[in-house]
């Protein structure tokens, strides 16, 4: 708060615009650790602001006073050790001050020990998979924002870019433990608030941590390039009371229950091809497009695609499996039964594929992927 | 040696370079459209290699003919001494590439695969069953990554190859001080037998590579092990078929009498890089095959 | 100059280039021709990159996607990076190398001449293997100028291999040239002008030269390395095989973190040529400028993990890191206070040249500054990756390895042309230049400490205004670069003719020539006392 206070000094002509003025500090978050960047963040932004108001003070004397035009003559020193050593030692030591505090929080901060909450962190092109290690849950979290905002079709929301379907839930104050690894390129899990950020290294798990101190909603994203969609891999965090997180673990349970049995639902082909198309517009389209187009060569196009107007088992393998070495994922750990065959339908019949291979299956119930499934097993 | 002491020759003009841009051009894209498949990727690449080789032909044919008709100072000599030690040194600061991977894969990612460090969650979570060991036979992911039966062996090829490396920096050694001397067949002796030696290494290597991908299923693709060792050792031996090349080359300029005991940069710099070949060797000795 | 001592064993020696047309130019081996290749290549880059950078600004005009993919803007990011480091910094620092170095040491020409033109040559040629993944089918280069396994590998498009050709040739031409600048350095200085006499220009490439020769052979190694990955099964950057994405990142840097001394250092040399002329004082502090650059150089092998905090590397490495880097703010801090001290009490004149050096010492230090602050590991968690950095290096690099070049084409274009260029258009291009330029990259610290991640087609509504100025500043931008190229186009063409010194007070061997200086120079070499 001091420094914020300090700085809306300097800014109160702005401060009449406060209420559109955007933002141009970092936060300083509902972490101890985060309050620390903050306050190390400001301390070495104002040393660096008196040292250049020291240097460009000097400069601008120059300028002002030493203008050949205004009469100025040149003295011809040009050495001075003593000047030479102190300008080497003054800098050294206004270093030595700021490294203190650094190493202070740094080594605080890398301390991951004795967590209440395991949760691991696996990034995917282009979504985050949370897994909680000791309860037993597990789902993927992918941006909500409908592909009609981004092209500009319709209104933007005030969320815009920044929300998920399904955010992490994790309780306040208890430390929490981030394993965060991915399963193809390397992302960076970013949440702002808390002062993480942490690679994701496909292969290798690296820890954060956090004890968050206020209930809340917290927005952060991917931070590292990690292929087309990277902009759109938004990371959301929902804090939440011992009471209200316990709830919550226990809704989890049971509606995995629940899409087990609706497996065994038939479903009829409109009803397929409209959750199919909104699940395909979530879940594939950054890659095969919506136009089913792709980009070739690296992303292939399913419109008139081989597989896509071929035998069904084979398509229903692929996407449950993926295609490894390739940005092609096993999509049967991310998606139940009713989404996968809503989805294989949808690919089926549309962009005209539905008039291309007749003679194979164009409409996939559930069943049929939890058939493939146990198949596979 | 020139007469014409303190005049730095420039040449007026080559078209050398030139010719040597267009066939890289040609080689790099002939390479890369071999890899990408291409039909006729493999003519745009001898292309390019010939035109390069044309290149080197004209090139060093065009220095040699101006050392020769005396246009070179003592300064030129050493521009051109000058300019060797630093393209030694980048070839140093490439193996240095290479080595910097080794050490980092030995002494940090395989321990931290297999739980060192504050890696017990990648051991724990991610390779439960995988240890560390050097040379790595077992890799984490068996199944993109199968490892080889068995490593390399030290005591025997590596132990042949490193004695005739190093005997044939002594016979480098012992064809300069004839060069110095004057003693030309004596020179031309000592020369042709560091070449031969040199063939011997390559062959002895090229058995090598034969047993490690017949008898021990090691390839390039067998994990991080193999991967050293093939990168490692496929550089220095690309590097000591050029130094072989290089040394024939010299060997016939030798037999030209291109070369005066006083004035034979040429001579001189490929020993210099045979012996950084030979010391890379070594170092390849004792920490790919022997530590 | 004295015509009469020439080599002799040419007896149809000419004093002008031995061919006509195009033919001099791809045939030349005279070091100002050279020169004048890099530089124009340069500025054709210049504005190549540029264009790809407005590309990425216009896309991030507003919010949502309007003019690109999302694959097309990683791409224009991409080549945006790799074009103006490779293509735009680096030749016309060598360029300027090439004309200066020479003339400044009272050497007949570079050591090497026909090496000389071959390291230009090959620039267009890895020009047009990287050029085209732009044209072919499929995408062209989308991981960013750091290209970090695995992106690049696995899951990189078949054009990568292009690009890791394309950085070979760009790594063959840039050590060859450096291999050419040191000797030419340390073997054909005139008599009486020792290292320690040397212009402090001369003393910044000579140890560019240097980390140019250390670094450009691990880049080499690092793309073999993705090259073997993605063909041949090597296991370098897979962890399934025992290796290490990580480890890309350190080779990666091992090089990249030098790069960026070497983008900066030449600058440094052309602003400590600048300002003691305009401030008719000799350099402050000459050997500590000296010292300086080559702790600059030493200290730059031992900070590459600053790019690489937020990966998990092992606590004590981080620390060790931090360390190192914020050292580096000393022997800067030594440069940027001699310049101080160099104007201080001079007789200051603000014609072009100075005007954009001490822009240069003010921008650049705001941008060590930043770079300061994101080398204190805890608040690098927050800015990596963000425009923070983004605002960073464009501030290290845009007033300062650029504003480097221009200061010296403002401050050799008369002795290179032997024409004067129009004052009045030149401060039109400064006053322009700058304030454009701090519209566009000063609100990128905002948007980065409010939190918007570099490399995205589209942002959150938050980020909106500061965007769109920094858009409107980047027009601003390139369009006053049109000034600069008719600057020197109606210079070269129609310039007033202009005396050998150039500048009142300007000292050193190369305005004892004519302006321009005959196509031959210091064929014997000058005595310097
Ligand atoms: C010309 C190029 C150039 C230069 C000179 C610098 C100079 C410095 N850079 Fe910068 N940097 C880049 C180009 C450059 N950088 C680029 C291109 C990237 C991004 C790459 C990418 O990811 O794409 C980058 C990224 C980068 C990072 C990684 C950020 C991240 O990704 O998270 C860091 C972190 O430490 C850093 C630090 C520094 C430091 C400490 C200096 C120091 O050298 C600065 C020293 C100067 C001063 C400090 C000012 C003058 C000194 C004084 C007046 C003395 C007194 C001052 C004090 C005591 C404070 N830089
Ligand atoms: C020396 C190097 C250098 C220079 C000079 C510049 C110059 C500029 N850069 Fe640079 N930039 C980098 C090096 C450099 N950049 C690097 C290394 C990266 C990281 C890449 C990565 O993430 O991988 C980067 C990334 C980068 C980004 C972040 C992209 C992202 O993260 O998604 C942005 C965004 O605004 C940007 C903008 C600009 C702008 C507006 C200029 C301007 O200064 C350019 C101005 C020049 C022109 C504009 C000339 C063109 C003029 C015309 C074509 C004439 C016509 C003009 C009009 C019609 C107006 N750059
Ligand atoms: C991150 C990128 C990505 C996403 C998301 C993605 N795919 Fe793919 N898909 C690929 C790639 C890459 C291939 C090509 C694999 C190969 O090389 O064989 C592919 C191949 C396919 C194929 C085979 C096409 C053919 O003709 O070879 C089908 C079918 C397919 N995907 C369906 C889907 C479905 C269904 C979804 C969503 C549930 C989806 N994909 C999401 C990247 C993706
Ligand atoms: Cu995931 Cu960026
Ligand atoms: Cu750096």
């Amino acid at each position: 708060m001091r420094w914020r206070s300090s700085l809306f000094l300097i800014l109160t002509p702005l401060l009449t615009f406060a209420e559109q003025m955007p933002t141009i500090n970092m936060t300083q978050g509902v972490t101890k650790v985060s309050r620390d960047i903050y306050d190390l963040h400001m301390t070495i932004f104002l040393i660096c602001c008196v040292i250049g108001v020291i240097v460009f003070g000097a400069i601008l004397y120059s300028i002002i006073h030493h203008r050949k035009s205004k009469g100025a003559v040149a003295a011809d020193f040009h050495e001075n050790a003593t000047l030479e050593f102190a300008w080497t030692l003054i800098p050294f030591l206004i270093l030595i001050v700021m490294a203190v505090p650094a190493t202070r929080v740094l080594v605080s901060m890398r301390d991951a020990s004795k967590p209440d909450v395991n949760i691991k962190v696996v990034g995917y092109q282009w979504k985050w998979q949370y897994e909680y290690l000791d309860q037993g849950i597990s789902f993927f979290s992918s941006l909500a924002t409908p592909l009609d905002q981004i092209h500009n079709k319709i209104k933007k929301n005030k969320d815009y870019l920044l929300d998920v379907d399904k955010p992490l839930v994790v309780p306040i104050h208890k430390k929490i433990r981030f394993l965060v690894t991915s399963n193809d390129v390397i992302h960076s899990w970013w949440m702002p608030a808390f002062g993480i950020k942490r690679d994701a290294i496909p292969g290798y798990i690296h820890e954060a941590w956090a004890v968050i101190e206020q209930p809340g909603m917290y927005y952060g994203r991917c931070a590292e390039l990690c292929g087309a969609d990277h902009g759109f891999m938004p990371v959301v965090v929902k804090a939440v009371t011992e009471v209200e997180y316990k709830k919550w673990i226990k809704s989890q349970h049971e509606a995995k229950k629940q899409s087990a049995a609706a497996s065994n639902k038939k479903m009829t082909q409109d009803e397929l091809m409209a959750e199919g198309k909104k699940a395909y517009d979530a879940h594939c389209a950054s890659c095969h497009k919506a136009t089913g187009e792709g980009m070739p060569p690296v992303f292939p196009a399913l419109k008139n695609g081989l597989i896509v107007v071929g035998p069904a088992d084979a398509q229903i393998k692929l996407v449950l499996n993926g295609v490894k070495g390739t940005a092609m994922q096993a999509f049967g750990a991310q998606l139940d039964d009713v989404t996968l065959a809503a989805i294989i339908t949808y690919e089926r019949n549309a962009w005209g594929n539905d008039n291309i291979g007749k003679k194979y299956k164009k409409m996939i119930q559930p069943s049929d992927i939890k058939a493939a499934r146990s198949e596979g097993k | 040696m020139s007469n014409k002491p303190d005049i730095y020759y420039v040449p007026e003009s080559s078209h050398w370079p030139a010719v040597g841009a267009a066939g890289l051009f040609f080689f790099f894209l002939g390479l890369i459209m071999w890899l990408h498949h291409h039909p006729v990727a493999e003519y745009i690449f001898y292309v390019g290699a010939l035109i390069l080789a044309y290149m080197m032909f004209g090139w060093f044919g065009d220095v040699i003919r101006e050392s020769q008709s005396g246009l070179y100072d003592k300064r030129m000599d050493k521009s051109f001494r000058i300019s060797m030690m630093w393209f030694i040194f980048s070839e140093v600061m490439f193996f240095g590439a290479f080595f910097g991977a080794l050490f980092y894969t030995r002494v940090l990612s395989v321990p931290w695969l297999a739980g060192a460090g504050h890696q017990e969650f990648t051991h724990m979570l991610l390779w439960p069953n995988f240890t560390a060991h050097w040379p790595l036979l077992l890799n984490p992911d068996q199944s993109q990554f199968l490892g080889p039966k068995a490593a390399m062996g030290v005591w025997g090829i590596a132990t042949f190859n490193t004695i005739v490396l190093l005997t044939s920096g002594v016979t480098i050694t012992l064809a300069h001080w004839a060069l110095k001397k004057g003693e030309r067949n004596k020179l031309l002796i000592w020369q042709g037998l560091t070449v031969l030696l040199g063939i011997i290494f390559l062959i002895s290597q090229g058995h090598e590579y034969y047993h490690a991908y017949t008898e021990l299923d090691m390839r390039l693709n067998s994990g991080i092990y193999s991967t050293t060792f093939f990168m490692l050792t496929g550089f220095h031996g690309a590097h000591v078929t050029i130094g072989t090349i290089m040394l024939m080359v010299t060997w016939f300029r030798c037999k030209k009498g291109h070369f005066t005991n006083e004035n034979h940069f040429a001579f001189e710099a490929v020993s210099w890089y045979w012996h950084f070949v030979d010391i890379v060797w070594l170092l390849l000795f004792i920490f790919v095959y022997w530590l | 100059m004295s015509d009469a001592v020439m080599d002799s064993h040419d007896h149809d020696h000419h004093h002008g280039p031995a061919h006509k047309g195009f033919k001099r130019w791809l045939f030349t081996t005279n070091h100002k021709d050279i020169g004048t290749m890099y530089l124009i290549f340069a500025l054709v880059m210049l504005f190549v990159g540029g264009a790809f950078a407005l590309v990425i600004r216009a896309e991030l005009f507003m919010p949502g996607l309007q003019i690109v993919s999302p694959d097309y803007f990683n791409q224009m990011t991409t080549m945006h990076g790799l074009v103006m480091v490779f293509m735009v910094i680096m030749p016309a620092m060598t360029g300027l190398a090439n004309w200066q170095i020479p003339l400044m040491i009272g050497a007949p020409d570079m050591a090497l001449p026909r090496l000389n033109n071959w390291s230009f040559w090959i620039l267009p040629i890895a020009l047009a293997l990287i050029g085209s993944t732009l044209f072919i089918d499929g995408p062209g280069p989308n991981f960013g100028w750091t290209f970090y396994a695995p992106l690049s590998t696995t899951y990189g498009p078949p054009s990568t291999d292009y690009m890791i050709f394309a950085i070979h040739l760009l790594g063959l031409s840039s050590i060859m040239g450096s291999i050419n600048i040191i000797v030419t350095i340390f073997n054909l200085r005139a008599p009486g002008m020792t290292l320690m006499k040397m212009p402090i220009f001369v003393w910044t490439w000579l140890i560019t030269a240097f980390l140019i020769i250390a670094v450009m052979p691990v880049l080499a190694g690092a793309v073999t390395m993705m090259l073997m990955d993605r063909h041949f099964g090597t296991a370098f950057f897979e962890a399934g095989g025992g290796g290490d994405p990580v480890m890309f990142q350190h080779i990666f840097w091992f090089f990249g973190h030098p790069e960026v001394y070497i983008l900066i250092l030449p600058a440094f040399g052309v602003i400590s040529e600048v300002i003691p002329t305009f401030s008719s004082k000799k350099i402050f502090g000459y050997r500590f400028m000296v010292y300086a650059t080559a702790s600059i150089a030493i200290l730059s092998f031992v900070v590459w993990a600053h790019h690489m905090f937020t990966t998990g590397i092992p606590l004590a490495a981080e620390l060790f890191f931090m360390y190192t880097t914020m050292l580096i703010a000393v022997p800067t801090g030594i440069k940027v206070f001699n310049w101080v001290g160099t104007m201080w009490r001079g007789a200051l004149r603000f014609e072009p040249p100075m005007l954009f050096a001490v822009a240069f010492v003010i921008l650049f230090t705001i941008g060590g500054f930043s770079g300061l602050m994101l080398s204190i590991v805890p608040a690098d968690y927050q800015y990596q990756d963000t425009y923070f950095v983004v605002a960073h290096f464009h501030y290290v690099l845009v007033p300062g390895a650029l504003f480097g070049i221009m200061t010296a084409v403002y401050y050799w274009l008369p002795k290179w042309s032997g024409k004067m260029y129009s004052h009045k258009l030149a401060n039109w291009h400064f006053w322009l230049t700058v304030i454009s330029l701090n519209l566009t990259f000063f609100p990128m610290h905002f948007l980065g400490l409010a939190g918007m991640p570099r490399r995205i087609p589209d942002y959150a509504l938050q980020f909106t205004n500061f965007n769109a100025v920094a858009t409107v500043g980047a027009f601003m931008f390139g369009l006053s670069q049109l000034v600069f190229v008719w600057l020197i186009i109606s210079t070269v063409r129609s310039g007033k003719p202009t005396t050998p010194e150039v500048w009142e007070s300007s000292h050193g061997l190369e305005w004892t020539l004519p302006s321009p200086p005959p196509y031959h120079t210091f064929e014997t070499p000058p005595h310097v006392e």
